[in-house]
């Protein structure tokens, strides 16, 4: 296959030597940030990430719609997916990577396994536009991914109570919902504690 | 999965209607915040990786660590010899996709065939179990505590 967009093998730069994972990474988590466009996910991962965002992408195609649709293949549009990600070294064994994506997240749900693995999701909001966010909660429920809800605190952004909130977006009540600043490495640091918190709950409750 | 709610009043005093009630895109309460409505569990559009049907058993997912277990032959392809460079030290497929500039899948199949040829280690990741492993979350908060 003919690739445009790769470079020639013999000038790949690998990480910056800052960026290099000890010998003795053995296994790695991920999470995943979504929100619809523009609410500031690619600002979290950066602020969180200890190393440059980084970008991937997938080239993927839409079938037509119908099981039998055999003979429609030539109709099929491929769709080239991007994903930003960035990383935190949780010890010198555990590696967490965050993905996050200033693109079209609804190919993300048809990415094999990108939800299905990650621990969890941070379901990012700007209450500007509340509604760009629908479509990935109603996609992360249907998928069972549990979630946590930050509300990037946009300076001219309407302010509304958290039960307002969590009515409009008709979340469950244990669901939690929290301010942040997703420039702020502290304040994304903190949304992706109360998520692993969340999820922990999650385990106690079951038992 | 939700809990059982109580009725909700209706659309008044800026309240956001609730989804049960009446959808608010009819008649949005001036200030409220849109209402989202749930969706039933249905998922008609499919999409396929372009590598096909073999994606279910892929070697590696975008947060498998590579590690390169030997060099590469003076003969090898460049993607190859690219990866076994860049692996010197672990690194996940979503990196070496990155710093390759080559989609997810087609860093898989590369991928693959070192495997096979046994110069490269893949280490799992650790995925959503329906349990999730308690020690494994506090082992996450431990780290980005100390961020």
């Amino acid at each position: 296959m003919d690739y445009r967009s790769s470079k020639s093998t013999d000038t790949i730069t690998g990480p910056r030597s800052e960026d290099v994972l000890p010998h003795t990474a053995a296994a790695a988590v991920k999470v995943v940030i979504v929100g619809g466009f523009g609410v500031g996910k690619t600002t979290m991962v950066g602020s969180v990430s200890e190393i440059r965002p980084l970008t991937t992408e997938e080239t993927m195609t839409e079938a037509g719609i119908g099981v039998d649709d055999n003979y429609g293949s030539e109709s099929k549009t491929a769709t080239t997916v991007a994903m930003d990600f960035g990383r935190i070294s949780i010890s010198e064994e555990l590696v967490l990577y965050l993905f996050g994506t200033p693109g079209q997240e609804r190919f993300w749900f048809l990415w094999n396994g990108l939800f299905e693995g990650a621990l969890g999701a941070v379901v990012l909001i700007d209450t500007r536009r509340l509604e760009v966010s629908f479509d990935v909660i109603g996609r992360l429920e249907e998928r069972g991914v549990p979630f946590v809800v930050a509300v990037n605190d946009f300076p001219d952004a309407p302010q509304h109570p958290v039960e307002t909130l969590r009515k409009a977006l008709d979340l469950d009540l244990a669901v939690p919902i929290m301010a942040c600043d997703a420039r702020r490495r502290e304040s994304s640091r903190d949304v992706l504690m109360t998520l692993m918190r969340y999820l922990h709950s999650l385990t106690v409750a079951r038992v | 999965m939700t809990p059982p709610q109580g009725p909700l009043p209706g659309p008044s005093n800026g309240e956001p209607p609730s989804r049960r009630d009446a959808p608010a895109r009819d008649a949005p309460a001036p200030g409220a915040p849109p209402q989202r409505e749930r969706r039933s569990p249905d998922n008609p559009e499919r999409l396929y990786i372009l590598t096909g049907e073999d994606s279910e058993r892929a070697p590696s997912t975008l947060v498998t660590l590579i590690v390169a277990d030997g060099e590469a032959a003076p003969t090898a392809q460049p993607e190859h010899a690219a990866v076994l460079r860049l692996c010197r030290t672990p690194l996940s497929v979503a990196e070496l996709s990155a710093y390759i500039a080559l989609p997810f899948s087609v860093v898989t199949v590369v991928l693959t065939e070192l495997l096979a040829a046994e110069l490269v280690q893949a280490r799992a990741p650790i995925v959503r179990s329906a349990l999730p492993d308690r020690s494994l979350l506090e082992a996450v908060m431990h780290g980005l505590q100390k961020l």
